[in-house]
């Protein structure tokens, strides 16, 4: 029972910081395009490379979360 | 054996083998998006047209090359650069969205041959009581190994009563992997990039190829970025940035594998739980999450390719 437990505070509580991070870097980048949509592109392009880190780290909490569940 | 649940592995299992090398369903699904992929380049090429209104596969073809020299061209903003890169990043989309979107074929994960599972234990999920045999084995084979190391210092009245019960687990743990063994069905076909072993190495592909970028375009001015004896400072950072190199490696890896993987578990549990419409969100978000993961890796690739090609001197 122990298992379950672990296997979904790691998920819980590790998706936490990466959905704000990821909330905060949108919010942000939104923000910057609306007030210069001439670069649009640009800041397009570095807010998706900053939102794949981010959920990177979510990505590692699920693979923790799957190797304690199935391992 | 209770009615088993969704058949769900970490690691590919071996369908067969040629000599040593252990082929996994996982390996024969990316041998087979490969060839698709090969026959479609095929095709394109045996039916071209120089003509100013592309029709039919040229058009789609030539969508496909426009949007992907354009989202290279949008990162480094030069052509020669753009002219090197792009075959490299846009072999990493084609493959990469091909294998995710083909493990979504009706068939793939559930078509199953006989075959033989992990190494390790592989956990049949069940309803009701679990059937795990496996970690029983294990365990009594850490008992095993316990009992045969005190075996050599304890005296002879233990050591007959350490080896009875030693031959009572081995007895034991005889009957449950028989049990196992008989219930090894495992999928015909797996998502390639559902596979750690792929995923390490586009990852290590995509790092090493960020690498020879570097040497080629700054040649050994590139290693000044990991060992920099200007200040300590300096050196630490190099330092970092060796380390980094590698937590690249794993994170290419990682993120690809734990989307697909998730997603494949997903289906899996949400289809063996509703068959019918309920499994169609998951479907949708499955082809988008396929499509942003190939879509990330290459963005990635292009970025980090592009950044060691600049100069370091323009801080």
């Amino acid at each position: 029972m122990g298992k379950e437990f672990a296997v979904a505070l790691v998920m819980g509580i590790g998706t936490i910081g990466p959905g704000i991070a990821i909330g905060m870097m949108v919010a942000k980048g939104l923000e910057a395009i609306g007030r210069n949509p001439e670069a649009s592109s640009k800041i397009q392009t570095n807010m998706i490379l900053g939102v794949a880190f981010a959920e990177a780290v979510a990505i590692y909490a699920l693979v923790v979360a799957l190797i304690l569940k199935f391992v | 054996m209770a009615a088993s649940g969704p058949h769900i592995s970490i690691s590919a299992e071996r369908i067969f083998s040629i000599g040593a090398l252990h082929v996994t369903n996982s390996m024969i699904t990316s041998l087979i998006v490969s060839g698709l992929l090969i026959l479609f380049a095929l095709w394109v090429r045996m039916s071209l047209k120089r003509t100013n209104r592309p029709t039919g596969v040229q058009n789609l073809a030539e969508w496909i090359v426009d949007g992907l020299t354009s989202l290279v061209h949008s990162v480094t903003n030069n052509k020669a650069k753009t002219e090197v890169f792009f075959p490299v990043v846009a072999t990493f989309f084609l493959t990469i969205i091909a294998n995710n979107w083909f493990g979504l074929l009706p068939g793939v994960g559930t078509i199953m041959v006989s075959g033989e599972g992990a190494e390790s234990e592989e956990i049949v999920l069940a309803p009701s009581q679990v059937s795990i045999s496996n970690p029983v084995k294990v365990a009594y084979a850490s008992e095993i190994a316990q009992t045969e190391e005190q075996t050599e210092e304890a005296p002879a009245v233990e050591q007959a009563q350490a080896v009875e019960e030693a031959v009572e687990h081995v007895a034991t743990a005889e009957i449950e992997t028989e049990d196992a063994e008989h219930a090894e069905l495992v999928p015909l076909l797996r998502a390639g990039t559902a596979d750690l072993n792929m995923t390490i190495a586009l990852g290590l592909i995509s790092v090493g190829l960020t690498q020879y970028y570097g040497l080629k375009y700054l040649s050994l001015g590139y290693l000044k970025k990991y060992i920099n004896f200007s200040s300590p400072i300096n050196f630490a950072v190099g330092l970092l940035e060796i380390i980094l190199e590698f937590a690249k490696v794993v994170s290419f890896a990682f993120r690809l594998f734990g989307n697909i993987f998730a997603g494949e578990v997903l289906l899996a549990v949400i289809s063996f739980l509703v068959a019918v419409i309920a499994p169609m969100p998951f479907y949708g978000l499955e082809l988008f999450v396929g499509f942003i993961q190939a879509l990330v890796f290459s963005m990635l690739s292009v970025v980090l390719f592009n950044m060691a090609t600049i100069s370091h001197d323009e801080h």
